[in-house]
């Protein structure tokens, strides 16, 4: 914990605490509605424009918190942005031309001539794909400590399949709560089997992460951290439980708690992403600089601070009233 | 070698990705407010027409605002993956300003923008009016706090240097830098310039076809009247910015008039290639002492010359000098055949004004009073903007080389190192993939023209019936 006394101390802490939570923020919402681009290849046509009317309201806004997450990570650690970014070039390439190609399909696909909206259908699950994979994979070459050898792309070539069937995951959980009929219940089945996918993935990262390094293994199992760090793998494996024998029942009548999958799903990727931020705190780059090191200007980070405990409260009112406004069943996106 | 090949093909793909981004923006932020126009007409006059031109310029507005989106996500990576010198040296000053763009203007944007695209028949009208008039100052906004930063990087002010880095002294000073307060209203101008004429050049093409509807007059006529209204004022503000850039870098300026040594009664040029080899101009085509009469208000006025900026061993201190003259001259040449265009326009439909078919109540302007020419001609003109705007800014930052910072750090200063191969191919595949999808952005735009011509089967004209058509898709 840091020394709330001394600027220099908490405000790097600060900073990393705002990066985290965007970044949790932006895994979760664009993790769903990168699922649904990645579910759309099972789905038929009609289907499609439905999955495509369940984001359409949202997408633009949820990767709005990853130009956060990389905003502040640029402004509050500029030599660790550097670092990470520069040996990070081509997954962040590819991930780049995937949320391009998602991204202007999306608009495309529904204003392009009709023999042209397979090629747009196309480009949405390629784009979400691409993107899916390269973020699961640089979140592999991160844990193991941004090395180059072959153990590490190996380990990262795992991590960007596990977080690909992740979105998969949580988007069939989103689906199951903004859809009915016939396509919820493909959403119910789409979540059972990629439930397994997200499993093994939580559970290579959570075995990988303490063997990487000794000091991350030290802060996980020594006594007396672990008491009050068990609960976390435990809740987690609970929550497991109750939502697989959830999504056995689903859908029930009425659509009774359709929006309880998501709610699960989200507090799994919570759970697992307090576990990873636990072990690297407080390196940005793992084992080499720490948040403290890399840290800008105190006098920079106050202005951008200020700004931020202003405005922030004001973006989460307005982005609950968004999802408000469009809460409910989803239905084919208009214009009007 | 390699680490040079690397700064060239790094700023040939920081100019690249900069390039496709502009384009859209400069479209979204003044499409915003005319859509606010056209919003509020609708809901003033209750005349579909504005219903019409308002549903008809919408969806290019999300079109243009997702690859705005998507090129801007591109845009913020880059300065890792490419740039990470610049961070390291001027984030101080860089990074609150991008922070501030993010907080107060692309959220506000992001989120609201799906109300204003989606929510007409959920929200009451009030709440659809003020997400459309968001959206629109939220992209002002963001237009606000970029310049902010691009104009400080080359008016730098309010900083001091510890260390070998920038840290913040004065923010006032930083955020109203010298070039800002004309930047910034010159790219406002240029983004209604350029929206005008893109909305005019449809409604011209959507006319050609025969279109011949009360939207696409009201349409045309106010895209010429923005071009018209807005042209001369461009222009004015351009030559303020000139001479402000004259008192800041005047080695830009030498470049862009093409002027080599510093002397009175300099010439216009009006065609010229300027050698940095033989540090002349070959082909020589100028109006006399103009240049000194734009830039210092006086006819036999001293210019500054590129020979006051080389080092002793030669090497040159000024930017390459034919990029620089040449865009230039495309950016004015634009400029002046819009003025043409839009003033020739005004004057044909006022002289046939209150005489179109059929209508009664006063028209002060009438579209069939433009001759056939002039209509054609729009066609063509409707990306003139881009151009314009595209010319402009390479002008502005090919001008600051070998700059970043102007003073303060070179370009060199700041590449990353990255092997040169690897950028190679990622710019390969980034032009590429522009490529297509500037074709494809433009064809969709023919493309919806031809289908509003051909009289796509409209929508019940109280736009409030369409809650019905909802629940009926279910
Ligand atoms: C529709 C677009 C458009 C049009 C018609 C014009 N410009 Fe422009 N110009 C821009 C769009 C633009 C721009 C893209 O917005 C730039 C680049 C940077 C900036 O702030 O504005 C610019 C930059 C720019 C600069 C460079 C400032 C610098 O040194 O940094 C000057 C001197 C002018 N303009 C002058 C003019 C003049 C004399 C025009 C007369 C016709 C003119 N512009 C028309
Ligand atoms: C939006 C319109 C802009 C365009 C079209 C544009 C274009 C360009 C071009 C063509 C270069 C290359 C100059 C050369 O290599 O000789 C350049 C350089 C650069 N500009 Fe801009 N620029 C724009 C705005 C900005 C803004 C807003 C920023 C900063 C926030 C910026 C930052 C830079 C940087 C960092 C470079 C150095 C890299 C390089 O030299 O290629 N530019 N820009
Ligand atoms: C290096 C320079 C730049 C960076 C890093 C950058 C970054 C971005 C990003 C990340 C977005 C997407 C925001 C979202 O998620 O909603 C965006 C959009 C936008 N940018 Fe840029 N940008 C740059 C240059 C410019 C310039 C030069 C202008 C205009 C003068 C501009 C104006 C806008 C506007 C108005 C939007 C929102 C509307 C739209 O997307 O069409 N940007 N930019």
């Amino acid at each position: 914990m840091p020394d709330f006394s001394n600027p220099a101390d908490w405000l790097p802490w600060a900073f990393a605490s705002l990066m985290g939570l965007s970044i949790l923020i932006y895994v979760v919402l664009d993790g769903f509605d990168l699922g649904v681009g990645l579910l759309f290849p099972m789905a038929d046509r009609i289907e499609q424009d439905r999955m495509i009317g369940s984001i359409g309201p949202f997408w633009d806004a949820n990767e709005t918190w990853l130009v956060l997450a990389v905003g502040l990570l640029l402004v509050a650690f500029p030599t660790a942005h550097g670092v990470i970014l520069s040996t990070l070039y081509l997954p962040v390439f590819v991930m780049l031309i995937g949320l391009i190609l998602r991204g202007v399909a999306f608009e495309f696909r529904a204003k392009a001539r009709d023999h042209h909206k397979a090629l747009w259908n196309r480009l949405f699950f390629v784009g979400s794909l691409m993107t899916a994979l390269s973020q699961g994979f640089m979140l592999g070459l991160y844990i193991m400590g941004l090395e180059k050898t072959l153990a590490t792309y190996a380990f990262a070539c795992l991590t960007a399949v596990s977080l690909a069937v992740g979105y998969s995951f949580i988007g069939s959980t989103w689906l199951i709560h903004k859809t009915e009929g016939a396509l919820q219940l493909k959403a119910v089945t789409w979540a059972r089997r990629s439930l397994w996918g997200a499993v093994i993935g939580v559970f290579a990262v959570s075995a990988a992460t303490p063997l990487v390094s000794d000091r991350i293994f030290g802060k996980w199992f020594a006594f007396p951290e672990i008491l009050w760090l068990a609960p976390l793998p435990l809740l987690s494996v609970s929550v497991l439980v109750l939502l697989w024998r959830l999504l056995q029942r689903m859908p029930m009548q009425d659509d009774r708690q359709n929006w309880l999958p998501f709610l699960m799903s989200t507090a799994l990727f919570v759970m697992a992403y307090l576990g990873l931020a636990y072990s690297f705190y407080p390196y940005v780059v793992p084992e080499k600089l720490t948040i403290y090191a890399a840290a800008a200007a105190p006098e920079s980070l106050w202005i951008i601070l200020v700004g931020a405990l202003c405005v922030v409260p004001v973006i989460i009112a307005y982005s609950v009233m968004a999802y408000f406004i469009f809460r409910g069943k989803a239905t084919d996106l208009r214009y009007e | 070698m390699e680490a040079l090949d690397t700064l060239i093909l790094s700023r040939i793909q920081f100019a690249a990705n900069i390039s496709f981004h502009i384009l859209f923006p400069t479209i979204t932020i003044a499409l915003g407010w005319v859509l606010l126009f056209f919003r509020i007409r609708f809901t003033q006059t209750g005349d579909d027409k504005w219903m019409a031109a308002y549903r008809f310029w919408v969806k290019i507005f999300a079109l243009s605002f997702a690859m705005g989106v998507v090129s801007g996500i591109t845009m913020s990576f880059q300065f890792g993956t490419n740039w990470p010198g610049f961070m390291e040296t001027v984030g101080n000053i860089a990074g609150p300003l991008l922070a501030y763009e993010v907080l107060t203007a692309f959220f506000l944007e992001a989120v609201f923008v799906g109300i204003m695209l989606f929510g007409f028949s959920r929200v009451p009208r009030w709440l659809h009016t003020l997400a459309t008039g968001l959206v629109a100052f939220g992209t002002t906004v963001s237009a606000f706090w970029i310049i902010v930063l691009n104009s400080w990087m080359h008016t730098p002010q309010g900083f001091e240097m510890i260390d070998g880095v920038a840290h913040a002294t004065s923010w006032w000073e930083i955020i109203f830098n010298p070039s800002m307060p004309y930047r910034f209203a010159h790219m406002l101008m240029a983004s209604f310039l350029t929206v005008g004429f893109l909305i005019a050049g449809v409604s011209a093409f959507r006319w050609v076809l025969g279109d011949r509807s009360r939207e696409v007059r009201s349409m045309l006529k106010t895209g010429v009247l923005i071009g018209a209204v807005l042209i001369p004022l461009q222009i004015l503000a351009g030559d303020k910015h000139g001479l402000n850039t004259l008192e800041y870098q005047p080695a830009k300026v030498a470049a862009m008039e093409g002027n080599w040594d510093t002397q009175p009664n300099v010439p216009l040029l009006l065609f010229a290639l300027p050698d940095e080899e033989t540090r002349e101009n070959r082909f020589e085509i100028g109006i006399p002492n103009v240049a000194s009469l734009i830039l210092t208000h006086s006819f036999d006025g001293e210019v500054p010359g590129l020979n006051d900026f080389v080092a002793e061993d030669g090497t040159a201190l000024h930017p390459p000098v034919l990029p620089v003259f040449w865009s230039f001259r495309v950016m004015v040449g634009t400029g002046v055949a819009m003025l043409l265009l839009s003033w020739s326009a005004v004057w044909f439909m006022w002289r046939r004004r209150n005489r179109h078919q059929g209508r009664s109540n006063a028209h002060r302007l009438a579209v069939e009073g433009l001759p056939k020419v002039l209509v054609w001609a729009m066609v063509p003109m409707a990306f003139s903007g881009w151009v314009a705007t595209l010319a402009g800014w390479y002008t502005t930052e090919i001008g600051r080389q070998p700059w970043l910072v102007q003073g303060v750090m070179t370009t060199e200063m700041a590449v990353a190192d990255v092997p040169s191969p690897m950028v190679l191919g990622t710019l390969l595949t980034y032009l590429a993939v522009y490529a297509a999808l500037l074709s494809a952005y433009i064809g969709v735009i023919i493309y919806m023209a031809r289908k509003a011509a051909a009289g796509e089967p409209q929508t019940p004209n109280t736009p409030f019936a369409n809650d019905n058509v909802m629940t009926a898709a279910e």
